[in-house]
């Protein structure tokens, strides 16, 4: 099979882009073999445990490690006076103590770091180190933090960010009017391997730090400074990544570990337990939403106002990015002459809130697509129909003045989804089919069903002007008699499969069956986070990139070996043919001793800055689009929610992966149902309630149904192959139909997720 | 591992060396599934002096009937209680398929829970409503503790610092009227945000909530209403306003709190609806055998 993309013949081999072969590391970690972070082990390594702060919001007046130091075993009991660089760290700003100083501003910061020669040891140790505290009062309300009357938490004030998008008329007047005030709790990332990883000194004052992380060279950036080394000096490896989704965008143990294996000069090894993962990494942003939808009669949107609040925790993490997508993104997939946004980040003493799935779009999404449903009321209409009239298509103008430039399939989204058979009524024979399950709460009595649709958008990629590359290396030659390339990048692979498709990308554009994925480190240049949906578009994009050089320096290698213009050869199948003339050569023999090495930094067009004002600007590389059906069964009477189908029809413009796009759309899907009815980290005072897999909960295979799925290939022309980032968008539009879904089935608003049983009773 | 408050482990293959070894260390805690015990312990929410390990006491692990009851040993795995008892003790089965995961149910004991006496406990109140008894032993003998008298306060039980567990004696069900619900804010494994058991037999009536007061208790005043006035003996169905009573009856019984698994007024206000929904499930259940009798 050959196919044609932008223009260049690929060469054909199996288990391509387009097919679906076995993951590198399926069958180890199905199996239990696969090597993950916490399964690390050094000889003579050192255990670290971390002391974090009871308060969520107080001033430390003294700590006393004397108790802590005289434990046997314990070699290193580390405070802030003994980070050696910049006692600062965060993703956008250093505003996050590597070791508290003077202030601490959660519940969980981290005030010493223990390493002992046990992990009890380090824990008990652990414990005795003395921390006194004056408790101020926390600041636990995002609205108060921007508008109240309240502590300052930084410098400068509790505001990250405030991004304003103004379109149009902003006093327009329309003769349909909808308002809502809706909430969306703060959701975990709850991946399964927790936060840990291995710091090794290297004996002449730098360190080797193997750890499970999304972007190795931001990650070495901050440790640099808080270290005060080269980046030469701090070398960083990903080990096996148990899950991200976000929550491993910051930095949790890298500091620590690497400042204890330097300070005890011997390897230390931090794991963190369930409950310390709750404290140790970053949460999707509650949100507080406004909104205000304005229409023609006919249902057409005249306005769109919205305040948009996002608690940004004690620390500053991503929280402006966040923002910027809220914002850009807060009308949703539609076309909206006449648009007033304000999306604020605030400080506040809640848990710090950063990267998560979906990033600020999901919020939005929950808030604009819960008015296009009251609108759809409103206006007498069908969820589908409303939406289908302001639905946004290639050529629409974003309220921030871009131009959507690739297939906006929005309608057509809709109209598939509709297309699709609905479930048959449940049975009551089957208590696994029915809301609560086998806890036997219904036969049947109270259950009332629901459908409801929704639609989202998603930026993919770095936006608002950010220099967004990767960098890959690949190189050919013979090994063993066969052709064989190996591929470095500092990628992390963190579950989702880019090891697959990075092979897939060699054997289309080399025709080389072996390809081997080198580890991922920092001996290459940075290839940017594994997050945004970006990396088959930029990972992907820079080492087919990077093939491309190799082929064309293999076919002039080949044009000259066997007398033959550049332009008639081609890669078929680990062979070298002509168009006239088919199969010329083995490529292991062209090769012979050659050897092909190149390295690529390659890097999508160019985004801009918002205007501060206005928010105008070409701020976002691409947009991606999923629409969710929801059927539901409420037990009416009980509050409790079986979803029955929850069907997905997504635009993925290329699937290079078949496989792995519907693993992403059934995972993504199951994260955005976790948020309608079960997810959240309750907080009271800035206090986790639920720091455990007990009580924080994720969906189960008997909460999340079948789905069907129809994956759509409407290519885009600036991307590689076409493709678009698949993997956020399904978390979008999830929520929002499962919830318009129980609305259907209750009549209720429902106008905050997770909906709680006592919500609907 | 540093220090003199290491965790001692015993490991008796007998019952006297473990009851002994309980005498001689009151503070040891007893280990069967280590479903409960080992996450407090993992986490250091808890450091007994010692730990005993029953799991190689075989007499603990089996159960026999007879005499219209069966003795459940303390070391019996839900698993092993739904696959070998599911006809006779439709009840506890019912609670025991609600427990946790597969793992965990492969794992955990009836046991467990009793020692565990977690307000939340699944088992709890299907003991309470059938009338159950709980085995303990300890180096100075046997007794049996009525289940309605074994739950003394949160996570407390009526065990002395010496006895252990050995097993639970449970009226069978010749007729099975007996229904055990449970809500909980996922669909499988879930903590109960609260549950409800009923046992009807030969004109008694057993009924007890969890979940929605310090501990599992039975709910007498609705147990006395129903009792009065079913229709024994027949197979009518039941009024409304009956069921609506009952409902009422066991919601005033509840003395649930606030907190992070659901409210106070929604505990009550579900146990109401359990209660109205288990009354038809059990009586349809009795209703069928009087049919079958006639």
């Amino acid at each position: 099979m050959t196919s044609t993309v932008a223009g260049r013949t690929t060469a054909a081999t199996a288990n391509g882009v387009g097919s679906s072969p076995a993951r590198p590391d399926g069958t180890r970690k199905v199996r239990g073999e696969f090597a993950y972070s916490s399964d690390l082990w050094h000889e003579d390594m050192l255990w670290g445990a971390t002391l974090r702060s009871p308060h969520p919001h107080a001033r430390i007046t003294g700590v006393d490690v004397s108790a802590a130091v005289a434990v046997p075993g314990v070699h290193a009991v580390l405070t802030h006076g003994d980070v050696p660089g910049l006692n600062r760290y965060g993703l956008e700003h250093p505003d996050q103590p590597v070791l508290a100083d003077d202030v601490v501003r959660y519940r969980g910061e981290p005030v010493a770091v223990v390493a002992a020669d046990h992990p009890e040891t380090a824990q008990r140790a652990m414990k005795l180190i003395e921390v006194t505290y004056d408790e101020l009062e926390p600041v636990t309300d995002a609205e108060d933090a921007v508008h109240g009357d309240v502590a300052e938490l930084h410098p400068g004030g509790n505001v990250v960010r405030h991004a304003p998008i103004r379109r149009g008329e902003q006093t327009p007047q329309a003769d349909v009017v909808v308002t809502g005030r809706y909430e969306v709790g703060m959701q975990d990332q709850a991946f399964l391997g927790p936060e840990s990883g291995l710091a090794v000194p290297d004996g002449h004052g730098g360190v080797d730090l193997y750890v499970a992380t999304q972007w190795l060279h931001v990650d070495q950036q901050q440790i640099v400074a808080a270290l005060g080394l080269t980046p030469e000096q701090v070398r960083l490896t990903l080990a096996g990544v148990g899950g991200a989704f976000g929550g491993r965008e910051d930095l949790s143990m890298q500091i620590h570990a690497s400042l204890l294996a330097l300070y005890t000069g011997k390897p230390v090894k931090m794991v963190y337990n369930r409950e310390e993962s709750f404290y140790g990494h970053v949460h999707r942003h509650p949100a507080t939403m406004y909104y205000e939808h304005g229409a023609t009669r006919d249902g057409r949107l005249v306005h769109v106002t919205a305040r948009i609040y996002l608690d940004g925790g004690a620390y500053a993490s991503s929280t402006g990015a966040v923002v910027g997508n809220a914002a850009t993104l807060g009308v949703g997939p539609y076309d909206v002459p006449n648009v007033s946004i304000d999306c604020w980040g605030t400080y506040t003493n809640n848990p710090p809130c950063g990267a998560m799935r979906g990033f600020g779009a999901v919020q939005a999404a929950f808030g604009y697509e819960s008015q296009m449903d009251k609108l759809a009321d409103a206006c007498g209409l069908s969820p589908t129909e409303i939406r289908r009239r302001n639905a946004m298509s290639e050529g629409t103008v974003m309220p921030t003045g871009q131009t959507v430039d690739s297939a906006a399939p929005v309608a057509e989204l809709l109209d598939r989804l509709e297309g699709m058979p609905l479930p048959q009524p449940g049975s009551t024979a089957d208590l696994r089919t029915l809301p609560g399950g086998v806890s036997n709460t219904t036969h049947g009595e109270g259950v009332v069903r629901g459908v409801g649709y929704a639609v989202g958008i998603k930026n993919i990629c770095f936006s608002e002007g950010f220099d967004d590359y990767s960098t890959a290396r690949v190189r050919l030659a013979a090994v063993g008699g066969q052709p064989a390339v190996t591929v470095q990048t500092a990628a992390a692979e963190v579950g989702q499969g880019l090891v697959t498709i990075l092979q897939q990308i060699i054997r289309t554009e080399l025709g080389v069956e072996q390809v081997t994925i080198l580890p991922m480190d920092t001996s290459i240049g940075s290839a940017g986070s594994t997050s945004a949906s970006r990396q088959s578009y930029m990972t992907g994009g820079a080492v087919r990139a990077a093939a491309l050089k190799v082929r064309g320096a293999l076919l002039s290698h080949a044009a000259t070996r066997l007398s033959r213009t550049t332009a008639e050869l081609h890669l078929d199948g680990g062979k070298l043919a002509s168009v006239a003339d088919g199969v010329l050569a083995d490529l292991v023999d062209v090769l012979g001793e050659a050897e092909f090495d190149e390295t690529v930094e390659w890097r999508h067009r160019p985004t801009e800055a918002l205007d501060p004002e206005t928010g105008r600007g070409n701020a976002h590389v691409q947009y991606g689009f999923a629409a969710h059906r929801a059927v539901v069964d409420v037990d009416t009477e009980l509050g409790l929610v079986k979803v029955v189908s929850l069907d997905c029809v997504q635009d993925v413009g290329k699937a290079l992966n078949p496989q792995a796009v519907v693993g992403q759309i059934q995972g993504g899907s199951a994260q955005g149902l976790g948020l309608a009815v079960m997810e959240e980290i309750q907080t009271e005072g800035g206090v986790i309630r639920n720091p455990s897999f007990t009580d924080y909960l994720i969906p189960t295979v008997l909460d999340m149904p079948p789905m069907n799925i129809d994956v759509l290939e409407l290519a885009d022309p600036h991307a590689p192959y076409g493709l678009r980032g698949v993997g956020e968008p399904p978390t979008i539009s999830s929520t929002p139909a499962i919830v318009a879904a129980i609305r259907a089935a209750t009549g209720k608003e429902l106008l905050r997720v997770p909906v709680r049983p006592d919500h609907i009773v | 591992m540093q220090g003199s408050d290491a965790v001692e482990l015993v490991r008796p293959d007998t019952l006297e060396e473990a009851l002994a070894a309980k005498a001689e260390r009151p503070g040891a805690v007893p280990l069967a599934g280590g479903t409960d015990v080992m996450v407090e312990l993992n986490y250091d929410h808890r450091r007994p002096e010692a730990l005993v390990d029953l799991t190689r006491i075989a007499e603990l692990a089996t159960w026999s009937a007879s005499g219209g009851h069966v003795r459940l040993g303390a070391g019996v795995p839900y698993t092993r209680l739904i696959d070998e008892l599911g006809d006779t003790l439709p009840g506890l089965a019912m609670a025991s398929r609600t427990v946790g995961s597969p793992q965990i149910r492969n794992r955990g004991t009836v046991g467990g829970n009793l020692g565990a006496a977690s307000p939340a406990g699944d088992t709890h109140p299907v003991l309470l409503a059938a009338g159950a008894e709980i085995e303990v032993a300890s180096v100075r003998g046997a007794r049996r503790i009525p289940a309605d008298t074994f739950y003394t306060g949160v996570k407390r039980n009526a065990l002395a610092p010496d006895e252990l567990i050995t097993a639970v004696h449970v009226p069978s069900a010749a007729v099975p009227a007996e229904q055990f619900s449970k809500v909980g804010t996922r669909n499988a494994m879930v903590i109960a945000v609260c549950s409800f058991a009923l046992v009807l037999r030969d004109g008694h009536v057993g009924a007890a909530i969890g979940s929605a007061a310090p501990t599992p208790r039975r709910v007498p005043d609705a147990e006395a209403f129903l009792a009065a006035e079913l229709p024994w003996g027949t197979d009518a169905p039941l009024p409304d306003s009956l069921k609506r009573r009952f409902g009422e009856l066991v919601a005033a019984a509840t003395e649930p709190i606030d907190d992070v698994r659901g409210t106070a007024e929604y505990r009550t206000h579900a146990l109401g609806v359990l209660a109205r929904r288990t009354l038809t499930w059990a009586w349809d259940d009795h209703r069928g055998s009087v049919r079958a009798c006639a």
